[in-house]
């Protein structure tokens, strides 16, 4: 390298969001991936049909998510009662100003966060995958969807359900429902989306393809 | 990947006269503030985010102290009614046999919040004393704050199926208690608190280490 990056193109640099280091963009071979050669952070790793696979699972998780909301996770029996459990009935169940705003706090992290994220991702990668132009708010819509990364929890809820069933197992007879067999898919389907997902691929094309 | 510098020198961003974008890793000259690829808010150096950190982890600590001192669960039985706190739970759990699931309950509400405290807090203080870390441990320990602190909430979910599926009239019923939201509260400063932080002044103080170095030698 002997030319300052000054005199180069600056959209054949990138910078590592959480060092700062500077390199020329050498994308890799699909399936490959070009880390950060001072904090390993990962920069590139496009994969092949990267964008018909994410947009396929982003349906999956939209599918298996409202699932989830509907069907019930655990199911009680004890002494002759039983009661089923799902997150709409735990929302619906207005039994006190704190489980209200338990349940609605829940609900967001576990469904409305997962599902507004698959959505978004749609919207984003559709047109792009079509090759056509972006829909409008697109780099926002990408840019929403990874902020509300952190804050989509159903994997940790997935293990809540299964600390409650041995909670509580030896006062009642407990069993999971199909709704948490749907979280435990959903955890799965998250983590190869998230395999699948190249953020600087999807920024590329977003720029290339201007949305005005 | 090349590295726009030697080998021996990582060259920066901002040591190029560039800044770079955090959400899409562009590049734009010093001093663009909106990044015109992604229009995400771009500085060098976000100079004010140790006061967000310090802010949202004393929100988190004084969500986490009544967390602690009120009960989680309310549970009513036909013959007894009983108020676990998290400990209190977990000690009874330990009681009757499950020492697996006290030992969770234990290790996300009480041992993961106390230490990510104590490794923000650590962070914080060693960037604005500028102590001489390896960036190399301070970035290690920024990612595991990061991705361990959202299993905290675990215990805040299971209060959440258990009140909604023990509602069993006359038999049995769970109902959250006050230390429930706070928790969740807790949990979500301090998530907010790590990621305030801007991790590439981690490596600043090393770069500058280098160069006083450099200007020593020569
Ligand atoms: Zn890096
Ligand atoms: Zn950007």
């Amino acid at each position: 390298m002997t030319s300052s990056p000054r005199q180069t193109d600056l959209s054949a640099l990138i910078a590592c969001p959480q060092c700062d280091a500077l390199y020329t963009v050498a994308p890799p071979e699909p399936g490959q991936r070009a880390t950060c050669a001072r904090c390993h952070t990962v920069l590139i790793a496009p994969r092949r049909k990267a964008g018909l696979n994410i947009i396929a699972l982003a349906l999956t998780m939209l599918i298996l998510s409202v699932g989830a909301a509907v069907f019930p996770f655990l199911r009680i029996s004890v002494a002759g009662l039983s009661n089923n459990a799902s997150i709409l009935d735990a929302m619906l169940a207005f039994s006190g100003p704190q489980l209200i705003l338990l349940s609605l706090a829940t609900a967001a992290l576990i469904l409305f966060i997962p599902i507004a994220r698959a959505m978004l991702i749609v919207y984003v990668l559709g047109p792009i995958v079509a090759d056509r132009r972006p829909f409008p708010g697109a780099a926002r819509a990408f840019r929403l969807a990874e902020a509300l990364k952190p804050w989509s929890m159903a994997e940790i809820f997935a293990l809540g359900c299964a600390v409650s069933l041995i909670k509580v197992g030896d006062l009642a007879n407990i069993t999971f429902g199909p709704a948490f067999w749907m979280f435990a898919i959903l955890v799965v389907v998250v983590v190869v989306q998230d395999n699948f997902m190249c953020r600087w691929s999807v920024w590329k094309s977003l720029e290339t393809t201007p949305t005005s | 990947m090349e590295i726009a510098g030697n080998d021996a020198h990582v060259m920066t961003a901002r040591e190029a006269g560039l800044v770079g974008c955090r959400r899409c890793a562009r590049v734009w000259p010093l001093g663009t503030q909106v990044c015109g690829r992604c229009g995400n808010r771009m500085t060098s150096r976000d100079t004010r985010s140790l006061q967000r950190v310090w802010a949202w982890w004393l929100a988190g600590l004084m969500a986490y102290v009544p967390a602690n001192l009120y009960p989680m669960l309310r549970t009513r039985t036909l013959v007894s009614s009983q108020e676990d706190t998290i400990v209190g739970g977990a000690v009874e759990l330990a009681h009757h046999g499950s020492y697996g699931i006290a030992l969770v309950i234990i290790v996300a509400s009480v041992v993961i919040p106390l230490s990510k405290f104590m490794a923000i807090a650590y962070l914080a203080i060693s960037l604005q004393r500028g102590l001489k870390a390896s960036p190399h441990q301070r970035l290690g320990v920024y990612e595991i704050v990061e991705y361990i602190g959202r299993w905290s909430m675990i215990d805040v979910f299971v209060v959440a199926v258990l009140s909604s599926l023990v509602q069993l009239s006359g038999v049995a019923t769970i109902t959250p208690g006050p230390a429930s939201l706070t928790f969740a509260l807790s949990v979500i400063f301090t998530m907010l608190s790590a990621q305030a932080f801007d991790s590439r002044m981690f490596w600043d103080a090393q770069a500058e280490d280098r160069n006083q170095s450099k200007e020593q030698t020569t």
